[in-house]
């Protein structure tokens, strides 16, 4: 009744009665998160961190084996740092910048992330998808300890929802039986074939790519491929139409085979088929291991709206893309980043219902750009007209010879955080010359400060960040707060602040969100425009 | 922002034409459209300017 649909990496929250089911009549939350995969998790702790007591419902009791998501970009991690769960994933990950891209036998080119200097995170790492979340539920046991208001129920299958007016009501079925609770929102952080979604009713639309993949994450006994990104378009050995291979911690290697759409896929998954594959593409002598494998198809599809009154969807029960670009995992942890502090001032009483709504917007914003990248990225991969194949190898030979097609070639656009550009809660951009990449909508890039670096000091609330100019040492509109942080490039030595935030700018006055993203600057504080824009930032205009 | 040019604009048309045709002899089928997706990719390139590359893509449907 209550049967695994896969198998645990980890069992870290086991089933254990909770009074709940004891009380006789339905009790009410504040907020329920339904799923307890990485974006969920995440959700709890954004909550949880801001007192605000959340329920998180997964119908496992942890993590599943098998690392879907290996790849965790600079935002991602930035944001897992605001839950106090990012040290643990940089000190595991497996950090790479150099990609190199093959066509049949011959580099094409290669290419380097060229990672900027002066942030504290990396671009990428590379971690097998259950460290990375159990990094974040070990975190959700340690604030649990420290008090917080966060709980994970294992075995906790969510199997009917009722949406109220104000509220919803959800039959729950556990080992024990079926219990009903009740609360005031609800998040669907239940994966791509989202139940939710289903219950209610609601379309997932979009494009289903003819294609599909045959992962093999393979421990190397040998180990002698380098810690890169190595992309084959019609590698020679012939064991796929493309195939990737990337390194993961532990000495596991990803190999992704693009094997097409008629496939027998039990044929496919048998060990000594992989293996096959494996070893025309490593060569005989390879000796390897296997760790986990498994066959893909894949989609980019989205809801229309990821709000439906109380009830909001997050991450891929929202929206779901290609892996090529790393944008599953890493958008779901931007829109757990833009609803957390929404949905806390919601629920505190500081900001209009309303404000959710700039969640979807901003979030569709997000979940479009991804879409598009993830498709172009597949269509250049898995080219599916004649033409576009031969577009495709045309641009491949000539990025061999000729520097200017090396830009036109497409094996996955990596994930870099979306800008709110147009967003309703941005204000006018007023700092003349000022940098584009800190314009209203973007998030704030990390820079080097005397003591550490910028973005843990902007910390999970509005900041008035003052450069080289002075600013009250708080500015509060109808009980939300602004606190300060006053820095001058005097004290600038690696110049990256100014370049990020001032460019041919003097001063500048920065209003920031609590997920960091800019939602006002101009060159100097004024009051009332400033009062305004805070106003404006959580939806009260 | 430059236009597409839709009027006559190469010095020697006839020598170019023949040139283009000469590139594909001996070619077969196959690889005479690999040239041609390269040469096509070589000369947007040149050109560069978005709008005109725009321009130049909805003319050529054109058939009548
Ligand atoms: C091959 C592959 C490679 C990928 N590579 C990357 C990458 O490199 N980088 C990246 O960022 N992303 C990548 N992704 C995407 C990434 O894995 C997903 O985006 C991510 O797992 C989404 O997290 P989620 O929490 O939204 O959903 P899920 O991880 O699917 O979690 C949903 C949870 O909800 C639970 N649940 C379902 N139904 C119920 C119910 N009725 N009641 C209670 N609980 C329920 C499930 O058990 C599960 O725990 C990849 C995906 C694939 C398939």
């Amino acid at each position: 009744m209550l049967d695994d649909r896969y198998t645990l990496a980890y069992k870290l929250y086991p089933y254990a009665r909770h009074a709940d089911q004891n009380a006789g009549k339905p009790v009410r939350h504040p907020v329920v998160v339904m799923g307890g995969g990485p974006i969920g998790i995440a959700t709890a702790l954004d909550l949880a961190q801001q007192g605000i007591p959340v329920v998180v419902l997964d119908d496992h009791e942890g993590v599943g084996m098998g690392s879907r998501a290996i790849c965790f970009a600079k935002r991602t991690l930035e944001i897992a740092d605001r839950y106090g769960a990012a040290k643990p994933m940089v000190d595991k990950g497996v950090v790479w910048n150099i990609g190199k891209v093959f066509h049949k036998d011959g580099q094409v080119f290669d290419f380097n992330l060229l990672p900027e200097e002066g942030h504290a995170f990396p671009a990428f790492i590379n971690l097998q998808q259950p460290y990375f979340e159990s990094f974040m539920i070990e975190r959700a046991f340690e604030l649990q300890k420290q008090g917080a208001p966060i709980q994970i129920r294992g075995k906790n299958r969510v199997d009917n929802v009722t949406v109220k007016d104000d509220h919803v009501v959800l039959e729950i079925m556990t080992p024990d039986g079926p219990y009903t609770m009740e609360t005031d929102w609800l998040i669907g952080a239940d994966g791509a074939s989202s139940p939710l979604r289903e219950m209610l009713g609601y379309d997932f639309t979009g494009k289903v790519f003819q294609d599909s993949f045959l992962i093999a994450d393979i421990k190397m006994k040998s180990n002698n491929f380098p810690t890169e990104r190595w992309f084959w378009f019609e590698p020679s050995h012939g064991s796929g139409a493309s195939t990737l291979l990337h390194k993961q911690p532990d000495d596991v290697w990803r190999v992704d085979f693009q094997i097409g759409w008629d496939i027998d896929r039990k044929e496919e998954m048998k060990e000594e088929n992989i293996r096959r594959r494996l070893d025309a593409f490593l060569g005989d002598d390879a000796d390897y291991e296997m760790v986990w494998s498994s066959i893909y198809t894949f989609q980019c599809k989205r809801m229309e709206s990821f709000r439906h009154g109380p009830v909001l969807f997050a991450g891929d029960a929202a929206h779901q893309v290609s892996p090529f670009g790393a944008r599953g995992a890493n958008s779901g942890m931007q829109d757990v980043d833009n609803l957390g502090w929404k949905l806390g001032m919601v629920i505190s009483g500081l900001a209009p219902e309303s404000l959710l709504d700039s969640y979807n917007s901003e979030r569709v914003h997000g979940a479009e750009e991804n879409i598009l990248n993830s498709t172009r990225s597949t269509d250049f991969i898995t080219p599916k007209s004649e033409m576009s194949h031969l577009l495709r190898n045309a641009v491949l030979e000539l990025s061999e010879h000729y520097e200017f097609a090396r830009p036109l070639v497409n094996s996955g656009r990596l994930s870099v955080p979306c800008v709110y550009d147009g967003s309703t809660l941005n204000s006018a951009d007023a700092l003349a010359n000022g940098p584009d990449r800190t314009r209203p909508g973007a998030s704030c890039p990390d820079a080097p400060l005397a003591d550490g670096f910028l973005l843990p000091k902007l910390g999970g609330q509005f900041t008035l960040l003052a450069i080289n100019t002075e600013v009250p040492d708080a500015l509060t509109v109808d009980g939300i707060t602004a606190t300060t942080l006053s820095l001058n490039t005097k004290d600038d030595k690696s110049g990256a602040l100014a370049e990020r935030y001032l460019g041919e700018a003097k001063s500048a006055v920065y209003l920031i969100r609590p997920d960091q993203h800019v939602a006002a600057r101009r060159e100097q504080y004024d009051e009332n425009l400033f009062r305004a824009a805070l106003k404006r930032a959580t939806g009260k205009e | 922002m430059a236009d597409l040019t839709l009027t006559p604009n190469i010095a020697s048309g006839d020598d170019f034409y023949e040139e283009l045709i000469e590139a594909h002899d001996g070619l077969s089928k196959e690889d005479s459209d690999a040239y041609n997706a390269r040469l096509l990719l070589v000369l947007a390139n040149h050109i560069g300017d978005r709008e005109v590359l725009s321009a130049a893509i909805s003319a050529a449907k054109r058939k009548t």
